[in-house]
């Protein structure tokens, strides 16, 4: 697995992250972080190789990886699309907002729509309360989503012109 | 003791800040009052106020505060402050200050007029808002289309902005400032945020920054700090409650080569934003708790947990942990004493439980943030099995004044038994939501309809939940209760982190108590099996209920599940969990009742227990018919229409739909 990985041009950032470590194995969440952000996602022979190169098993890897919501397995669409369930969100329509985005895009929450260029995914809470029901796309917070209307102009923002 | 461990500071594992600071060209340059001059390391008390002294000036336009006026700037260089709290920040307020300095740049008065982004204001409800100084001036909902309109009528033409001045919805009455959701409130962790630009040390310093440091090095021992602390009364703020003073002695009093302190900025609960406002706002305020922390017990090393979801905050951190070592203030001999500290960040991963503390310990180390079983406390045996304290960030941010102003001063605020402020985050239902601080005792009354501005859409008070995931809902007749510790335990609910959500008579308390439910499974890290299927069997049985599937029984096994699980989880979100439903059974069992029994939801939610039907009031116009996505509405033109329930989906587009006011009810 390793050596498949390694003539890639990503393994080399990754390892020459790693020899910059002085404290390997205590940095193995750090280590996921700079590798999810190259690679966009965990695959298997990532974890394995960052096993090897930290010299920890691979089910210790793969332990905290399942064990964080921020790391995922699964490669995200061209444009993550966020729905804020926080609280304040929740009593001012976030399943609503949900559902619109789940009927617009015609995914579920947790998937990527079939041309990849979205993923529909739920988050705790971005500071945004006086904005509820808020919606984060790539980053960018889009509050007040009440009406269909206003989530379709936000989600054609994204779309390539046709 | 005091030696310098600079060996796992020689790394950084933050990989993303990194990558922050070079995608947003972060430079120290316009931190320094005079441009190109190389920074010296701070020898001394002398030297620290020596800089105290001449960055003075970089404050003495927000000081200058007597009254409101547009035309006497009083030779002061003026500062507009645009609010950069996460609320503004999302309305799009770094574009209105960029627009501002384009705008007065192309009027030549970029040299009068400085533009400032400084953490949030607290008022997020009016967001973006302004401050401009010395004029005293604050405008709110500012769009970037209003920048030219305030350059040319405030700056040039010298007049008010007449509609972008705070308005009283009640009296109509204007305030272009003491706007009153600021009544009541007393700032003392949130003391900076909003008025010092958090990228520059020498605002802080100016704002006596790192004072408290130099008075605990040179003038204090270690142990009359920890008295201070004691004395004031200061209880952590994340939630638990633990005197502050008392966890610092026990990680003192532990014998061992090396302590640690942490700072835990892993704000997991939903609905609370107060430890990033300081984080964002005031970062230097953290470090020098920190430090005196250090100092206090004998640590030489400091953590910053933050969460990976605060990229800005992480940024500011960065930037201020940069300029402390560039001042001297982190690092070997600080303020040439012989204490030596420093502070490395670490990266939260979208983890609940690790805002508990030995969850969080775990994560540092790399590990699953699987909390362990206490004793050992982390004061004995915490990160890499040395005495270790954990402090959440508001609790920090309040240690620097209470050293300055004495543990009198502090002690002489709150309640007998919670002492100081709280900072909530006041959302939901209400019409200002924002930021609040005010003293231990304030009642809710005061914060939701004084401060708060009462209910939206003029709807009914029901109830308001604290403490999040393990708190509870406070009922009405609590509105008057003052808040602290202790009340708010006694009422069934928590202080927790500070999260604040009004309910309004639309909220379905039942449907409020799965959200949590919902939460803490989905957070529940799986370790004890109180937790782990507790929880499951808890959100199952109250999905059954919603779904109007439930019976007494069932409504009698959730009750005793939840005290079970409160009595037999291994941490603290395992036996917290329980606590919104015991709360809401406890003030809102009827609506329980309601669902159980007569298959209703009274506020009109649980979409299983809704029965649309249409009234003589139809008359016909077939608008309903055509826009029901099950076709299950019959009629003819000018005909009452009939809904067939069988097939209804309650989806309720029906009643979106119809024009004729009680022609569609629901119940």
């Amino acid at each position: 697995m390793c050596d498949s990985a390694s003539p890639n041009q990503f393994a080399q950032k990754l390892d020459s992250y790693i020899d910059s470590l002085t404290h390997k194995k205590e940095n193995l969440i750090g280590v996921l972080h700079y590798a999810q952000e190259i690679y966009g996602y965990l695959p298997d022979n990532v974890q394995w190789h960052i096993a090897q190169r930290l010299d920890i098993p691979s089910a210790t890897v793969y332990g905290v990886v399942s064990f964080y919501s921020f790391f995922t397995m699964i490669p995200r669409g061209e444009h993550v699309v966020n729905v804020c369930t926080g609280t304040a969100c929740f009593v001012r329509g976030a399943e609503k907002l949900k559902e619109e985005l789940e009927n617009q895009l015609k995914i579920k929450a947790g998937e990527t729509t079939p041309d990849n260029l979205f993923t529909l995914e739920t988050l705790r809470c971005v500071g945004a309360c006086g904005l509820a029901p808020v919606m984060i796309v790539d980053g960018e917070v889009h509050g007040r989503m009440h009406e269909a209307q206003d989530i379709n102009e936000v989600l054609a923002k994204y779309r390539p012109e046709s | 003791m005091k030696m310098c461990q600079k060996e796992r500071f020689a790394h950084t594992s933050v990989y993303n800040i990194q990558n922050f600071e070079l995608r947003h060209g972060v430079s120290t340059k316009e931190a320094s009052p005079k441009e190109g001059k190389c920074h010296m390391k701070l020898k001394n008390t002398d030297a620290l106020n020596e800089l105290q002294a001449q960055s003075l000036k970089l404050l003495e336009s927000r000081r200058a505060i007597d009254s409101v006026g547009t035309n006497n700037t009083q030779g002061l260089v003026r500062h507009v402050m645009v609010c950069g709290g996460p609320g503004c920040h999302s309305s799009g307020s770094p574009r209105i200050a960029e627009r501002l300095e384009e705008e007065l740049n192309k009027r030549g008065l970029s040299e009068q007029i400085k533009v400032f982004q400084p953490g949030c204001f607290g008022f997020c409800e009016k967001g973006p808002m302004i401050e401009i100084f010395p004029d005293n001036v604050t405008y709110c909902e500012v769009s970037e289309e209003d920048v030219t309109t305030i350059v040319e009528e405030h700056f040039v033409q010298g007049n008010l902005v007449e509609h972008l001045v705070f308005m009283d919805p009640n009296t109509k009455e204007r305030f272009a400032t003491n706007i009153p959701f600021y009544d009541g409130q007393l700032r003392i962790a949130l003391r900076n945020v909003g008025y010092i630009a958090p990228e520059n040390i020498l605002e802080y310093i100016a704002a006596d920054g790192y004072q408290a440091l130099a008075k605990v090095l040179f003038t204090m021992k270690p142990f009359e700090v920890i008295d201070v602390l004691k004395q004031s009364g200061l209880r952590g703020r994340g939630g638990a409650g633990f005197p502050t003073g008392t966890k610092w002695e026990f990680t003192r009093k532990s014998e061992a080569d090396q302590r640690y302190i942490i700072c835990n900025a892993d704000e997991g609960d939903p609905g609370a934003f107060m430890d990033r406002s300081v984080l964002e706002g005031d970062p230097h305020s953290v470090l020098e708790a920190m430090l005196i922390a250090g100092s206090a017990i004998g640590a030489s090393e400091g953590f910053i947990y933050v969460r990976a979801e605060y990229p800005a905050a992480i940024h500011r951190l960065k930037i201020a942990i940069a300029q402390a070592r560039e001042y001297g203030l982190l690092g070997k001999g600080i303020l040439g004493s012989d204490f030596c500290f420093d502070i490395e960040l670490k990266l939260g991963a979208g983890a609940f439980v690790c805002g508990e503390e030995t969850a969080l310990i775990h994560s540092i180390e790399g590990a699953r943030g699987e909390p362990s079983v206490k004793p050992p406390f982390p004061a004995q045996k915490g990160l890499w099995g040395k005495p270790t304290c954990v402090n959440n960030v508001e609790t920090l941010a309040n240690i620097p004044p209470i050293i300055l102003k004495g543990a009198e001063w502090f002690s002489a605020i709150g309640t007998e038994k919670s002492k100081g402020t709280k900072v909530f985050a006041l959302a939901g239902k209400v019409n200002n939501v924002g930021l609040v601080e005010v003293p231990m005792g304030t009642t809710l009354r005061q914060i939701i309809f004084d401060i708060g501005g009462g209910i939206k859409q003029r709807k009914t008070f029901k109830a308001a939940q604290t403490g999040g995931p393990s708190g509870g809902c406070i009922p009405t007749k609590y509105l008057d209760s003052p808040i602290d510790y202790e009340s708010l335990t006694a009422i069934g609910s928590m202080m927790g982190s500070g999260g604040l959500i009004v309910l309004d008579e639309d909220d379905c308390m039942v449907n409020i108590a799965k959200f949590f439910q919902e939460f803490t499974m989905d957070e529940s890290c799986g370790r004890c099996t109180a937790c782990r299927v507790g929880t499951k069997r808890l959100y199952e049985i109250l999905t059954k209920i919603t779904e109007g599937k439930a019976t007494l029984e069932d409504l009698d096994n959730l009750e005793k599940l939840c005290h079970i699980i409160k009595d037999t989880a291994l941490c603290g979100l395992g036996q917290s969990a329980p606590n919104p439903i015991l709360s809401t059974l406890k003030y809102f069992r009827e609506e329980y009742i309601a669902h159980v029994v007569d298959k209703t939801c009274p506020a009109g939610v649980c979409t299983h227990l809704l029965k649309y039907e249409i009234t003589d009031k139809c008359v016909g116009c077939t608008l309903c018919v055509k826009k029901c996505p099950m076709h299950c509405i019959t009629g003819t033109v000018k005909k009452r229409h009939v809904i067939d329930q069988e097939r209804c989906l309650k989806c309720g587009a029906c009643m979106d739909q119809c024009r004729v006011v009680g022609a569609i009810i629901r119940h």
